[in-house]
């Protein structure tokens, strides 16, 4: 959503020509972790107040769900899902948001210059005032999270308070969570401390822990610690392998570049075509032929 | 024939609507390019920029709609296959190479323009379907995110079939000379239709009232 920032921009939508990239900067990430969640929401709350965003009061939709899905003005919802675990009851409650992927589906569709970025960082960032509206990012996105406005038909999602995170702070979210579910810092320090949390988990049953940092989008920066990480789909419908849909590999990929030579050529071969072939034109004696034939066929009359 | 040697082609409302499908073609092909490749998103400024042009886009693609579908109601039926036609399109090389007497004698339209006609229309209607299904302003709740980005790839496509077909279209009005003034004016002379028509010329000199051209 921000146009002031002091972090280096490392990709731009619809740009062919390569960003600055003298300067390296490490990589950040947010780690959640899912073991320690106790959903009480506070990160959504401090969402709507760092980024002064009130969505509209809804309904309640007969879950802990709320709002029910993520809105141009919510960009964070945690949801919650119930399964069975063996005897067990296990209340999985996902904070949903951005992913921040490394191979952002987002930017790769988007056709506007610089509506999204990707800074050194690793966050992805959508500039609003270049954004046309066309929704594009919504097909590019392999986890259905931005939202297009029906106020000004601009697409909005979680920045990674990228705004708090080029002076130093740390997310709003991360910042306001009281049992400390929400780190961050750079990705090496997050899958460090990853690395600590599942042996923790392990220990005490969950065999099955795991980092999710999918290699399908080159892995993300906004990262779970997965109690149950050999049912990811089960954390209300996290994709097991996420990646750049094959439709927008195919739309988005060189087979455009080529097909505009493509035209090009077809234009160039006209344009030479005339210059060796020469017009095609009427001669006087076509006219005749033509007054002639008339002549034959109404005997005379015209 | 009328006096002045000169054949009716087309009606005032056939030429009109005509250009209007050609205009709004035309726009939309400069309009949808823009978003086509990062290399063409300056055209957004022929529209008052990219959210203009993002707005404009589909609008336009309505009007080519239902100006395309009066185009086709006239002229569907004059774009029939033949049997010449083939026998037209197997000798392509004569007809590239300006040997014109070597070719089957031609009805109102040669096998060329037939084809340009039909893949003009399945063209449209593919662009139409698939504008629409990109189309989230009005639409993002009816379809799937998949359908979407299928529409993404068709429209694409699409967009480069069209531009192939306009190539050709442009490209033969302004090679074959005479050829224009029949959309500009309505008549052709004798001649060209003698040249490239025949059979139609002899027709029309039959039964000249269907001369108007739809
Ligand atoms: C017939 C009705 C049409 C409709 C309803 C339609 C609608 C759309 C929509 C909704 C978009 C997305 C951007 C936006 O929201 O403006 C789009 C993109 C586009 N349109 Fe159309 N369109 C139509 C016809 C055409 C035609 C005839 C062309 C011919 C060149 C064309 C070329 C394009 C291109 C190149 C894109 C960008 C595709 C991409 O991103 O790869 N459209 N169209
Ligand atoms: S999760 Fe979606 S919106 Fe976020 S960076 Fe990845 S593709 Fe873009």
């Amino acid at each position: 959503m921000s146009t002031l920032q002091s972090l280096d921009i490392k990709r731009r939508s619809a740009t062919t020509a390569p960003s600055p990239s003298v300067r390296e900067s490490a990589e950040v990430a947010k780690l959640i972790d899912i073991s320690k969640c106790i959903g009480c929401k506070a990160c959504q709350a401090a969402c709507m107040e760092w980024n002064d965003l009130r969505d509209e009061v809804g309904h309640n939709v007969g879950v802990y769900d709320n709002p029910a899905d993520l809105t141009p003005a919510s960009w964070t919802v945690m949801r919650f899902n119930e399964i069975e675990v063996g005897e067990n009851l296990a209340w999985l409650i996902r904070k949903d948001g951005c992913m921040h992927c490394s191979e952002p589906g987002c930017l790769k569709a988007c056709p506007s210059p610089g509506a999204i970025v990707q800074y050194a960082n690793g966050i992805v960032d959508f500039i609003s005032e270049n954004c046309i509206g066309c929704g594009y990012c919504v097909k590019g996105c392999p986890f259905n999270i931005p939202r297009i406005s029906a106020r000004d038909q601009k697409a909005y999602k979680c920045s990674l308070c990228s705004d708090r995170v080029a002076v130093g702070q740390i997310p709003a979210c991360a910042k306001a969570c009281p049992t400390q579910a929400i780190y961050f810092g750079t990705k090496t320090d997050m899958k460090n401390h990853a690395d600590g949390r599942l042996q923790d988990l392990k220990s005490r049953g969950y065999q099955t822990a795991a980092l999710y940092d999918p290699p399908g989008v080159g892995g993300t920066h906004v990262m779970y610690v997965l109690p149950y990480g050999d049912r990811p789909t089960d954390y209300s419908g996290l994709p097991a392998n996420p990646r750049i849909s094959p439709l927008v590999e195919l739309w988005k990929g060189m087979a455009k570049p080529v097909a505009l030579a493509g035209i090009g050529l077809a234009a160039l071969l006209g344009f030479f075509h005339y210059v060796t072939k020469g017009p095609n034109e009427v001669e006087e004696e076509d006219e005749e032929k033509a007054r002639a034939m008339a002549d034959r066929e109404n005997g005379g009359r015209s | 024939m009328k006096g002045g040697g000169t054949v009716g082609r087309y009606t005032a409302g056939s030429r009109a609507n005509h250009w209007l499908t050609a205009i709004c073609l035309i726009l939309l092909a400069l309009s949808g390019m823009a978003f086509f490749h990062p290399s063409l998103f300056f055209l957004t400024d022929l529209f008052g920029g990219g959210v203009w042009t993002r707005i404009i886009h589909p609008w336009i693609g309505v009007v080519l709609m239902l100006s395309f579908l009066g185009l086709f109601l006239r002229f569907w039926h004059h774009n029939l296959w033949r049997r010449e036609d083939s026998r037209w399109m197997a000798s392509i090389n004569d007809v590239i190479n300006n040997r014109e007497e070597r070719l089957p004698e031609v009805g109102r339209y040669n096998a060329g323009q037939k084809l340009v006609f039909w893949l003009m229309s399945l063209a449209v209607l593919l662009m139409f379907v698939s504008g629409l299904v990109l189309w989230d302003e009005y639409f993002a709740a009816y379809f799937t995110v998949d359908q979407k980005r299928l529409a993404g790839v068709l429209h694409a496509a699409g967009a480069v079939l069209f531009c192939f077909i306009l190539i050709v279209h442009v490209y033969a009005a302004f090679w074959v000379k005479g050829t224009l003034r029949a959309m500009t004016r309505g008549s052709v002379t004798g001649g060209w239709a003698w040249k490239h028509h025949r059979k139609w010329l002899r027709e029309e000199i039959r039964t000249p009232a269907k001369g108007t051209g739809d």
